[in-house]
C-alpha cells in the first residue's frame, strides 16, 4: 500500500495545533466539497481531505500516526509495523468512520478491523444507525443519447473487504447497470442490496446511483426538456421557411413563423427526453449572415436602398 | 455468473415515485425525527399534513442526501444547508442561462 501524508493533504505542518487542523479542514472542505465545489477533482480531493481529517482530528489516532515517523513520503510503498497500535488506549468509537471509501492505508491502520476499530465513528451513527450495511452513493455520468434511448453502463466501485489474515483491502467491484430511457440529471437509481455487507447479520446496504448527463455539443438539457440553438439565414426567418432541425430521435422539418426573430424560442412538443409526459425540445433561433461575397453584398445594398428600416428607431437618437 | 454478465435493473427514483417517511429513513439511514427537522427547515416539502401521511417525490432523496453531507462535512446547521442548496440551484439555473446566451453569441 502507499503511505499517505495527511499533513500534506491538509496543508499544515506536523506541529499544527488541533485548532489549526480544524481551521484547515473547514477551509479546504468548503473549497472541495463535491456538492459545492466547481473544482474538477473535487470528489477525490475531498475524500482525501476527509480521510486526513479523520486521523488528525483525533488525538489518539494522530499520535499513533505521528509514531510512524516524519520521514515517509506521500505515495511511498508502506507496510504497517508489526506492533502497530500497541501502547495506545483506544476510547470506544475511535475507529471506523467515513463513507467506507477511504484508502487501503487508512483501512489498514485505522479502519474497522484495525486496533482503532470497533464502533462506527463519524456521522450517522448519532442519528440512529441500524445494523444494516452502509448504503453507497455512486455518480454515473451518461451521454444524452443514452438518457434518450436507455443503455447498460458499467460502474466501478471500491468496497472494503476483510482478508483471510484479518487485514482490510479495498476490493474493486464492477457492476453492469441498466439505465432506463428517460432518466434525467439528478435522478437516482436504487440497487437494493448492492451496498456494504451488513454487520452482525444485518441486511446489506443499498447502492444509489446518482445520474448526471455529460454536456452535449448540440443540446442543453433541463430536466426532460432540451434546447437547441438553431442557426437560420435572415431570409429563412423573414419568409418563415421550413428548416431541418436535429432532434434526439432524428431530424424533423419545422416551419418557422414569418418574421421570426433572433432569440425566439420555438417548441417541438414531446421531442425531449421520454417520460410521462415526455419533455419538449426548444429551438432557439439565431440569425446568421451569409459569408461576405459580391452577390450578397449587392443584395444587401439593394435592401438598404429599397427597404425603409431603422433598427435603432426606439433608442431616441 | 459474474456481475458483468448480469445487468442490474434498479428502481428508478424519479418524480413519479413517492416515498413515505419510513422509506426516507431507510434510504438515508436516519431517524424519523431527522426527516421532521428537514421538513421544518424547508429542505423537504412533503405532500400531506401529518408526518404519518407525508409523502415525498423520490427526487427529494438527492436533496436530503446533499443536506446530510453538508451538515456532516462542513458543520453547517440545517438552515445553513438549506440556503447553500438554494444558492446552488440558483447558480445552476444561471449557468444554464449563461451557456444558452453564449451559444447564441458564438454560433
Amino acid at each position: 500500500m502507499r503511505y499517505k501524508d495527511y499533513y500534506q493533504v491538509m496543508g499544515v505542518p506536523r506541529t499544527a495545533s488541533q485548532d489549526d487542523i480544524k481551521r484547515a479542514y473547514r477551509k479546504l472542505a468548503r473549497k472541495y466539497h463535491p456538492d459545492v465545489s466547481k473544482e474538477k477533482d473535487a470528489e477525490e480531493r475531498f475524500k482525501e481531505l476527509q480521510e486526513a481529517h479523520e486521523v488528525l482530528k483525533d488525538p489518539e489516532k494522530r499520535a499513533a500516526y505521528d509514531q510512524l515517523g516524519a520521514n515517509w513520503q506521500q505515495g511511498q510503498d508502506f507496510r504497517p509495523p508489526p506492533d502497530w497500535g500497541k501502547g495506545f488506549e483506544f476510547s470506544r468509537g475511535a475507529g471506523g468512520g467515513g463513507r467506507g471509501e477511504f484508502s487501503d492505508f487508512f483501512s489498514e491502520l485505522f479502519g474497522e478491523h484495525s486496533p482503532f476499530g470497533g464502533m462506527r465513528g463519524s456521522g450517522r451513527s448519532s442519528r440512529g444507525y441500524a445494523a444494516a450495511g452502509q448504503d453507497h452513493v455512486a455518480r454515473v455520468e451518461i451521454d444524452l443519447e443514452d438518457a434518450f434511448r436507455g443503455a447498460a453502463r458499467t460502474i466501478e466501485l471500491r468496497t472494503p473487504e476483510l482478508t483471510g489474515d484479518g487485514h482490510v483491502t479495498m476490493r474493486p467491484r464492477t457492476l453492469r447497470v441498466s439505465v432506463p430511457a428517460g432518466v434525467t440529471a439528478g435522478q437516482q437509481i436504487r440497487l437494493a442490496g448492492q451496498g456494504s455487507p451488513g454487520i452482525g447479520g444485518g441486511p446489506p446496504g443499498d447502492l444509489f446511483l446518482e445520474v448526471s448527463i455529460r454536456p452535449h455539443p448540440l443540446f442543453e438539457v433541463d430536466g426532460r426538456d432540451i434546447t437547441l440553438t438553431l442557426p437560420v439565414a435572415p431570409w429563412e426567418a423573414a419568409l418563415g421557411e421550413s428548416v431541418s432541425v436535429p432532434t434526439l430521435g432524428g431530424s424533423v422539418d419545422m416551419k418557422l413563423p414569418t418574421g421570426a426573430r433572433a432569440g425566439q424560442k420555438l417548441r417541438l412538443r414531446g421531442r425531449g427526453l421520454p417520460g410521462n409526459p415526455p419533455g419538449d425540445q426548444y429551438v432557439l433561433l439565431k440569425i446568421v449572415l451569409p459569408p461576405d461575397s459580391p452577390k450578397s453584398r449587392q443584395l444587401f445594398e439593394q435592401m438598404k436602398r429599397e427597404v425603409p428600416f431603422d433598427p435603432r428607431a426606439g433608442l431616441g437618437i | 455468473m459474474s456481475t458483468l454478465d448480469r445487468i442490474f435493473e434498479g428502481q428508478m427514483l424519479d418524480e413519479t415515485t413517492w416515498l413515505g417517511v419510513g422509506d426516507l429513513c431507510t434510504y438515508l439511514s436516519v431517524e424519523r425525527s431527522w426527516i421532521v427537522e428537514l421538513v421544518d427547515a424547508g429542505v423537504l416539502e412533503p405532500r400531506g399534513a401529518l408526518p404519518e401521511a407525508w409523502s415525498f417525490p423520490a427526487i427529494a432523496l438527492v436533496r436530503a442526501r446533499a443536506t446530510l453531507r453538508l451538515v456532516e462535512d462542513l458543520g453547517v446547521n440545517l438552515a445553513g444547508a438549506a440556503v447553500i442548496l438554494d444558492l446552488i440551484d440558483e447558480r445552476r439555473r444561471l449557468e444554464r442561462r449563461v451557456e444558452e446566451l453564449e451559444r447564441l453569441l458564438d454560433r
